[in-house]
C-alpha cells in the first residue's frame, strides 16, 4: 500500500516539475512548484519522515514560496520572456538532460534492493528528533542561523545600495 | 524494485528535469523555480537514505538544507528585482554584458 502512495505521489511530482518547465506565466510555474513540494511532503510521510513534511510545507511552500509569489506580483507583467519562454539552447538542453537521466538511471538500476523495513514511527516524530538533533547538532544549528543573519544584511546592503544610486 | 530504489530514481530524475530547466528557460524567475527543483530532488534523497538506514542524519542534514535555501532565496530574489530595476526585463538575454 505504501509503495503505491509513493508511486502515484510520486508521478504527481514528475507532473508537477515537468509543469514548472512549459507553462509560460510565472504565476502559473509558481502554483506547479507548489504542487510538486505538497506531494514530495506526501512523500515524506510515506516514508515515516513527518517531521520533515511538515518543514517541507512550513518552510518551503510557507515561507519560499509565498516570498517568491510576492516577487512575482511586483514585476511587470508585459515581459519578452512570456512570448519566447524558451533559449536557444532548448534541443542540446533536452538531449543533455537525456543523457543526464540515462546515466541516473544505469546507476540507481545497479543499486542492491533493500528488504523494506517496517517504518519506526518514533525515530522521525518531533519528540525523538529533537532530542537527537539538539544533542548532535546544535552547533550546527547555531552556524545555520549565523548563516541566516549574513544573508538577511547581504539582501538589505544590496537594496540600500541600489537605492542609494537612485538618489 | 523497492521503495529505496524507486525513489532515489525520483530524486535523480526531478534533480535532472530542474537542471534542464535552468538551461532552457529564458525567465529569471522560473530558473530560481528550476534551482528549488533541483534542491527539493537533493532533500528528497537524503530523507530517503535516512527512512532506508533508520538514521536522523539524513533528516537533520535536510533541515540545514530548508535554512540554505530560505536564505538563498531571499538573497536571490532581491537580485532579481535590482536586476529588473537596472535592465527593465526579466529576460536572461538582455542580462549577457560579458560578450567576447
Amino acid at each position: 500500500m505504501i509503495e503505491i502512495l509513493i508511486g502515484f505521489f510520486g508521478v504527481l511530482a514528475v507532473l508537477c516539475a515537468v509543469l514548472v518547465l512549459v507553462l509560460r506565466q510565472p504565476m502559473r510555474s509558481s502554483l506547479a512548484l507548489v504542487g510538486l513540494m505538497i506531494n514530495l511532503a506526501a512523500i515524506y510521510a510515506c516514508l515515516g519522515a513527518h517531521v520533515v513534511a511538515v518543514f517541507q510545507v512550513l518552510i518551503y511552500v510557507g515561507a519560499v514560496m509565498v516570498f517568491m509569489v510576492y516577487t512575482i506580483m511586483l514585476l511587470d507583467e508585459r515581459d519578452k520572456s512570456y512570448q519566447q519562454p524558451f533559449s536557444k539552447l532548448l534541443i542540446p538542453g533536452l538531449v543533455a538532460a537525456a543523457l543526464c537521466t540515462a546515466a541516473l538511471g544505469c546507476l540507481v538500476a545497479g543499486m542492491e534492493t533493500t528488504t523494506a523495513r517496517a517504518i519506526d514511527a518514533g525515530l522521525f516524530g518531533f519528540n525523538r528528533f529533537s532530542k537527537v538533533f539538539m544533542q548532535n547538532y546544535w552547533f550546527h544549528f547555531e552556524l545555520a542561523t549565523v548563516l541566516l543573519l549574513v544573508g538577511i544584511l547581504a539582501a538589505w546592503t544590496a537594496l540600500k545600495e541600489a537605492r542609494d544610486e537612485q538618489g | 524494485m523497492d521503495r529505496y530504489v524507486l525513489l532515489v530514481g525520483l530524486s535523480g530524475l526531478l534533480f535532472s528535469v530542474g537542471l534542464l530547466g535552468i538551461v532552457i528557460r529564458r525567465n529569471l524567475l522560473v530558473v530560481m523555480m528550476c534551482l528549488e527543483i533541483m534542491l527539493n530532488a537533493v532533500v528528497l534523497s537524503f530523507v530517503t537514505f535516512a527512512s532506508q538506514n533508520q538514521n536522523v542524519s539524513g533528516a537533520a542534514m535536510s533541515f540545514f538544507i530548508y535554512v540554505a535555501a530560505s536564505c538563498e532565496i531571499a538573497l536571490a530574489m532581491a537580485i532579481v528585482v535590482l536586476l529588473v530595476k537596472r535592465r527593465g526585463s526579466l529576460d536572461l538575454s538582455v542580462h549577457q554584458v560579458l560578450k567576447g
